[in-house]
């Protein structure tokens, strides 16, 4: 299976037309499917916080949008999160490389990836985590559920579901 | 002039457009002087008011105009080679530079010192930037809509807050109105 096609493949189904992404080496390849394809619009942001406006007006003008990125913006997005995302209730999948997790090799990615289930559960936001490859199976489950109710959602990618790192 | 009297001056080109305006005090301006379902109100988040304006110009084909500040877009600096490198030619992004944060006080902001927002949104590339003073505002505004390009504009007007209520409407309320008068 082609991992990256199939996560591209499940967002253009489920209608998601507009990615920003802020780039992590795990999602490096799905952000290279995103770029080539014509049913999806892709505009990297230069930081979380911004791609989440992005996200919020391509909403507002009839776009379904998601956020790819790494777990250490949720340090950076919490007040984005809170004040625009969830107070006027609009939905956003966030996919998210979750560094620090097993098989990661660099020592202080850990000390986010310590908090990100807590921050994320703090502001109520729907987490699910893909360890396994064939996690990916819930993706499009998990999108419909994020535009059914209008709220952000995380979908945690840690480094055994992308394959590691190849020595570890 | 301050950025209440530019807005009053303004009103009438704004209520036929998409607008989102910059959290804090100049929100609560706009809402005070014409309230309209095509207005978003930022009432939180301090920042993204250009963020969300070229995510709404990227998404539909109307024209956007964002009413940002100097000190929202100094929060943002990200947001300028983003703009100068994917603005479709429905967005405007005014900033109304007034060299302080006003709704915090009135304290400072760089482009009161030596900072230039214009020279930034260029070198950012961003292909039409205007400058303008504040009294200028209102032809500068409709050249915008007129001339199909993306342009960010940079109002260069006194610091100063009128004194207006608070936004008390519901977020999901301004959202959704906001969102039919989009897709009207």
């Amino acid at each position: 299976m082609n991992i990256d096609k199939r996560i591209a493949d499940d967002l253009a189904a489920n209608g998601v037309s507009f990615v920003t992404t802020v780039p992590c080496k795990q999602l490096a390849g799905v952000i290279q499917e995103i770029e080539g394809r014509d049913d999806i619009f892709h505009i990297p942001s230069n930081k979380e916080d911004e791609g989440m406006g992005l996200c919020a007006g391509a909403w507002m003008g009839g776009k379904r949008p998601a956020i790819i990125m790494q777990n250490t913006a949720i340090g950076v997005t919490i007040n984005t999160l809170a004040t625009l995302i969830q107070y006027y209730r609009m939905p956003l999948p966030m996919l998210i490389s979750y560094r620090g997790e097993l098989r990661e090799p660099v020592a202080c990615q850990v000390e986010m990836a310590v908090h990100t289930k807590a921050l994320l559960a703090q502001l109520n936001i729907p987490t699910y985590h893909f360890h396994w490859q064939r996690d990916v199976e819930e993706l499009d489950n998990i999108l419909k559920y994020t535009f059914m109710c209008n709220k952000p959602v995380a979908i945690l990618t840690d480094a055994n579901f992308w394959g590691g790192y190849g020595d570890q | 002039m301050i950025r209440s009297e530019i807005l009053k001056e303004i009103a009438p080109i704004l209520r036929d457009q998409l607008v989102v305006c910059n959290i804090g005090i100049p929100s609560q301006e706009l809402h005070a002087i014409d309230d309209q379902p095509s207005n978003f109100y930022m009432l939180g988040t301090m920042g993204l008011a250009s963020s969300i304006g070229l995510g709404l110009a990227l998404a539909q084909p109307k024209p956007v105009i964002v009413i940002d500040g100097d000190g929202s877009i100094l929060t943002n600096l990200g947001t300028l080679p983003t703009i100068g490198n994917n603005a479709p030619a429905n967005y405007i992004l005014m900033i109304i530079d007034n060299g302080s944060y006003g709704s915090t006080g009135d304290q400072p902001t760089y482009t009161s010192q030596r900072t230039d927002l214009a020279g930034m949104a260029r070198a950012a590339g961003c292909a039409r930037v205007v400058e303008v003073q504040d009294k200028d505002t209102g032809p500068a505004l409709e050249e915008a809509l007129a001339s199909g390009e993306a342009t960010v504009l940079v109002v260069k007007c006194d610091s100063g807050n009128a004194s207006m209520p608070v936004i008390t409407m519901d977020p999901v309320v301004i959202r959704d109105r906001f969102m039919k008068a989009v897709s009207a």
